[in-house]
This record gives structure tokens, C-alpha cells and sequence, in this order.
């Protein structure tokens, strides 16, 4: 049976989930959760992902869910197939882990005010705060700031292979630089640049772009 | 060379990692970083952590920082001393839900847990006024994360099993604070949370954590 991912495809946190897959070469089935007439807050639901979040995973017997939770199951479940997702010695592990939590600590708190009031409320019509959204943007920036120290001295954030701490980066990311004209945040950065370049041409994230615009439910490799 | 923290002893991301190396018996040094002075954004630590945040640790030449990777990184490295934080001699799944748990405490709990803590308690020490709007917004966002804890105590001893682990070793030091401010209720009025917060709580290590720290 294929794993299920239960969530919105347009989603970043399912995708952060369904691109760990397909860089595993794992096949799975996107199950449609219903987020415009708020499915994700009803008590079928609340049952599997008693936060009412998507997404979550069914794996056989095991269902999870936060989604950088489920990235590293599938990682270590699948840790001799495709990439090495989360390092190898110990002392590469802790670089992955602590690049993990900078993204889920320091960079997702500012990024997603800024995709929240800049993208996903205005094309559902309803006001958006930009006073929020522009400090964040400051924030963000900063932020963005030290990983540019950081990527001037390691390819990747957590050393020199793509790993884990780079894929939770991308889906909201991607609308910052695609759908909010902030594109510019990482384009000023030399090698922040050239590392968002790298890791959204991978060939596993452009076919996740293309399941999601696709509205494909199947994914096998 | 032994293990070097450097921060803070009231910070609670410097007393999360303290509490994971007393589990664990390890020796530390405490190098202080004091908030106050500015010493966090100077060029000697943003060496250690360019973010300029505590705290980071330093055991020979691996130098991190982030609380909660920091903690992985002791509960794996001194794994056969003490608890087994994350499980590592259990099955995939069983570390699956530990790491669940995990992003929990950091995603759901920690930042209305934070902000309520430092309106409360910490901003009253720095010489400002609590506003009770932004500490009664909070609660009701920390309330809805704890209706969800009380249900998975009352089906399971601990956060992620059966096994005391590094998740809920992650909460004790904001839990720590918010029991000692008004909104302790919110811990009190739930039985299955108090139990919880007595039994970890109560730990000898956390005990030796909780005695070094200043207030």
C-alpha cells in the first residue's frame, strides 16, 4: 500500500512532504483536503491531526504528522535509496538538525506572515495586514543575511550535500519569490542566489511542481 | 576539553540543554553570555552563533547552536548514558513519534508558551509593565495546545510513549515559568497535564537544573 499524504497540494507543509518522497523515489497517493470549506477543522479530521494542520501521513500502520517530523521518517526509512538526506557521522547529523531548526525557528516564523498577507489572502479576496508582512520581510532579510555567510563557506546550509535542512526551505520560499515580488531578497545575495537556483533545479522539486499543477493524486517514479 | 555552554542560567533555551546534560551526567561549564551587555551580538560569540542567539555549546572542535539540535546531538552522542531521549534502540515508528512530538513542543507549543512567559514574567524583571491583553491572547492559544496534551496523557504516560524523552524534556523549562505566573491554571486545571508536570518535573536532573537557576 502507498504511503497517503492527506493535505492541499498547493500547500507548503505537504510539500515539503511530497518532495522528500519523490527525492526517495517513493511512490504515494495526495488525498485532497478540503482547506476552502475548512475539512482540516472538522472531527474526522481533528481524529488524525488533532491540531487541525495538514498535513499528515498514513504508512502502513504508522500516521504522522508536522510535516518536518514525517521529512525525517521518510529520510531514515529510506536513508540507502536517493540522496543522503541527514548526514552521516554524528557531527554531521547535528549540522543538519541544527540547520533544520533555524529554518523551523528563525526563517518560518518571518517567511510565513509574509506568504500568508502577501499571497494566500488577497487571491481569497480578504484583507491582508502588510504592516505585518513588511516587517517580517525586514526580518527575513536579516536572516537571509547569515545564510549568505554561510553558503559563501559550505555549498549546502549543513555542509556540502543537499540535505534535509535545504528542502524544508523550499515551498515557501518559492511563493516568497514567485508571488509576493520578493524575489529580490535572495537575488541581492551572490550565494544565496546560486543555492536557491541549485536546490529548486533539482530535478525531484520540478516534478513536484508539475504533479501540483497537474492536480495529479498518483505519484509513482 | 569538556563541554562548554555558553548563555545564560535564567534563559530557557540555555536550561534546556543543561537539563539534557544533567540527564545524561555530564559535566558542563556554563560560560556566561549576558543578554544585558549586548555580549550575544558581539563578534566572539556571533562566531559561535551568527544569529547572535543563546545558546551554543562547544564539545571539541563541534561547535552548535540551536537548543533543540543541540539537545539530538547530546541524547545520541551519550545514548547508553542515562534515559534513551530519542529512543535510539526503538523502531522506526516509535522514533517517528518522538520526532513528532518534537515539532510539537517547537511548533505549537513553544511560541504562545514564549510570548505568554516573557509578557508575564519576564518583561516585569526588565522593568516594564505586563499587558494583560497580550498574556490573555496567549493563553487561549496555549489553552488549545494543552486541550491536546491533556488528551494524549490521558491515553499515553509521556508525550511520545510510554518512555520519558527528549520531548518532554523540551518543555520543562518555559512549563518551568509558566507555573510560576498567574496562568498556572492552565497546567493545574488539567489532571492529566498536572501528573505529567509533577512526574518530569521531579526528576533529580531536572531538580539539578532548576537549582542553578537564579530566581
Amino acid at each position: 500500500m502507498v504511503v497517503k499524504v492527506y493535505g492541499k497540494a498547493q500547500a507548503v507543509c505537504p510539500q515539503r512532504v511530497m518532495h522528500c518522497l519523490v527525492e526517495k523515489g517513493v511512490p504515494f497517493e495526495l488525498v485532497h483536503v478540503d482547506i476552502d470549506t475548512m475539512e482540516h477543522k472538522r472531527p474526522e479530521f481533528l481524529q488524525k491531526q488533532p491540531f487541525g494542520q495538514v498535513p499528515y501521513i498514513v504508512d502502513g500502520d504508522l500516521e504522522l504528522f508536522e510535516s518536518r517530523a514525517i521529512v525525517r521518517y521518510l529520510a531514515a526509512k529510506y536513508e540507502d535509496r536517493g540522496p543522503n538526506l541527514l548526514g552521516r557521522t554524528l557531527e554531521e547529523r547535528a549540522k543538519v538538525d541544527q540547520w533544520l531548526d533555524v529554518e523551523a525557528i528563525n526563517y518560518n516564523p518571518w517567511a510565513f506572515p509574509i506568504v500568508f498577507n502577501l499571497f494566500v489572502l488577497p487571491i481569497r479576496g480578504l484583507p491582508a495586514n502588510k504592516a505585518d508582512a513588511g516587517a517580517a520581510v525586514d526580518k527575513l532579510n536579516k536572516v537571509l543575511e547569515v545564510y549568505e555567510k554561510q553558503l559563501s563557506k559550505t555549498k549546502y546550509l549543513a555542509g556540502d550535500e543537499f540535505t534535509l535542512a535545504d528542502l524544508t526551505h523550499i515551498p515557501a520560499t518559492r511563493y516568497i519569490v514567485e508571488n509576493c515580488g520578493l524575489s529580490h531578497l535572495l537575488d541581492d545575495k551572490k550565494h544565496v542566489k546560486t543555492w536557491w537556483e541549485d536546490i529548486t533545479g533539482r530535478p525531484a522539486w520540478k516534478k513536484v511542481m508539475s504533479f501540483v499543477e497537474t492536480g495529479g493524486s498518483n505519484y509513482s517514479p | 576539553m569538556g563541554v562548554k555552554v555558553y548563555g545564560m542560567p535564567m534563559s530557557t533555551n540555555t536550561v534546556r540543554v543543561l537539563a539534557a546534560l544533567n540527564e545524561k551526567g555530564v559535566e558542563f561549564e556554563l560560560v556566561i553570555v549576558d543578554l544585558r551587555t549586548g555580549a550575544h551580538k558581539k563578534p566572539d560569540f556571533l562566531a559561535l552563533n551568527p544569529f547572535g542567539q543563546i545558546p551554543a555549546l562547544e564539545d571539541g572542535d563541534v561547535v552548535l547552536f540551536e537548543s533543540r539540535a543541540i539537545n539530538r546531538y547530546i541524547a545520541t552522542k551519550y545514548a547508553e548514558a542515562g534515559p534513551d531521549l530519542l529512543l535510539s534502540s526503538g523502531t522506526p515508528a516509535e522514533r517517528a513519534v518522538v520526532d513528532l512530538w518534537l515539532e510539537v513542543e517547537s511548533q505549537q507549543f513553544g511560541p504562545p508558551i514564549a510570548a505568554l512567559v516573557y509578557e508575564a514574567l519576564i518583561k516585569p524583571m526588565l522593568g516594564g509593565a505586563t499587558d494583560v491583553t497580550v498574556v490573555e491572547a496567549q493563553a487561549t492559544k496555549l489553552e488549545k495546545v494543552l486541550d491536546v496534551y491533556e488528551a494524549r496523557l490521558a491515553q499515553s504516560k509521556y508525550l511520545a510513549g510510554a518512555e520519558f524523552t527528549l520531548v518532554d524534556l523540551n518543555h520543562i523549562p518555559y512549563t518551568n515559568y509558566l507555573m510560576k505566573t498567574p496562568k498556572a491554571s492552565l497546567v493545574t486545571s488539567r489532571p492529566h497535564l498536572l501528573a505529567w508536570w509533577q512526574d518530569i518535573s521531579s526528576r533529580p536532573a531536572w531538580q539539578k537544573t532548576a537549582a542553578a537557576i537564579p530566581f
